[in-house]
């Protein structure tokens, strides 16, 4: 079954291997890449092209959403929390293309992204608000408080990785199942649902990593929300 | 290897991963009715707070749905990845 996407080595040179995850990460990279250069290649404000026209809807609309999360300035934090949502919709949208996998159905790829949101959330807290104010945060609001605080932290990463990966995975495994048994029409239906699910994945992701985000941002003013 | 310690062992983890998928969906499916109906509820009652309401909505929903996807991950790897079987396979190749 597809349980294990980094086993298929596609091809080795040395101790690199190059397995299908991979691939298929730089293969969401380049469309990403693609869409972005064709799309700001000619800005213009008077006649923007369609694609430049949809770019930017997308982008203000994340930058709305991240904005009312956070209550501030969204610039900064764009970057980050909007490449998340773009890439796991991105590699959501793209398993319609016969053989591929979304990078995110394996444990690896979600892993990876939910450790850049645990790497980003003190990294952006520190940058706020100085190291000693980030890590009063952990002794708030008594210090026996810190070890809570550090676990709270190790197990929402880990699930954060565990409920990508499981939706993802298991919506391949759905489809794959059912092209066996009725392999006419429900497939078909299924990848539909499949399609709105990993849309939903996607913003689910990016929000929760952008509540963190501000959870990291607001440890120690005042009260804590 | 006794080859009936392979028959148990495959009824056994058969057997946990449908219950782990039936049981552990049931708690949290059960919750994200409740949630999605106070939801709406609220929804009804101040439509014009139904961006945020939403936006909550969703973050609680993934944080409840994570229970459903844990006992998913334990029932694929009880199926397909079950760490006993491969070693007891490679005992009974030894």
């Amino acid at each position: 079954m597809e349980l294990h996407l980094d086993g298929s080595v596609l091809a080795r040179w040395g101790p690199f291997h190059l397995n299908s995850t991979l691939l298929m990460t730089w293969m969401v990279m380049l469309v990403l890449t693609l869409l972005a250069w064709a799309g700001t290649r000619r800005l213009s404000v008077d006649s923007p092209s369609r694609l430049q026209g949809a770019l930017e809807a997308l982008v203000g609309v994340l930058r709305q959403q991240v904005r009312e999360v956070l209550a501030c300035d969204p610039d900064p934090y764009l970057p980050f929390l909007g490449g998340l949502f773009l890439f796991i919709s991105t590699s959501a949208l793209l398993t319609l293309v016969p053989g591929f996998h979304a990078p995110t159905a394996s444990l690896s790829t979600t892993g990876a992204l939910a450790v850049c949101v645990l790497v980003a959330v003190p990294v952006y807290g520190i940058a706020r608000q100085g190291p000693w104010g980030y890590l009063r945060g952990y002794f708030r609001p008594n210090p026996l408080m810190f070890p809570f605080h550090v676990l709270g932290e190790a197990t929402r990463t880990l699930s954060l990785a565990v409920r990508l990966f499981g939706n993802m995975a298991s919506s391949a495994m759905i489809v794959g199942l059912l092209l066996s048994l009725a392999p006419l029409l429900f497939p078909v239906v299924m990848q539909i649902f499949e399609l709105l699910l990993g849309q939903v994945q996607a913003y689910i992701f990016a929000i929760l990593a952008t509540v963190y985000v501000a959870s990291g941002l607001r440890a120690h003013e005042g009260r804590p929300t | 290897m006794n080859p009936d310690n392979l028959t148990l062992l495959a009824i056994a983890s058969v057997l946990a991963a449908g219950l782990t998928m039936s049981i552990g969906s049931i708690a949290t499916s059960l919750a994200e009715g409740r949630a999605i109906s106070e939801a709406l509820k609220a929804i009804a009652q101040q439509p014009d707070e139904a961006g945020p309401l939403t936006r909550t909505l969703f973050v609680g929903l993934a944080m409840i749905e994570s229970i459903a996807i844990y006992c998913l991950v334990v029932a694929l790897v009880l199926v397909f990845a079950n760490p006993f079987w491969t070693f007891l396979t490679r005992a009974g190749a030894d």
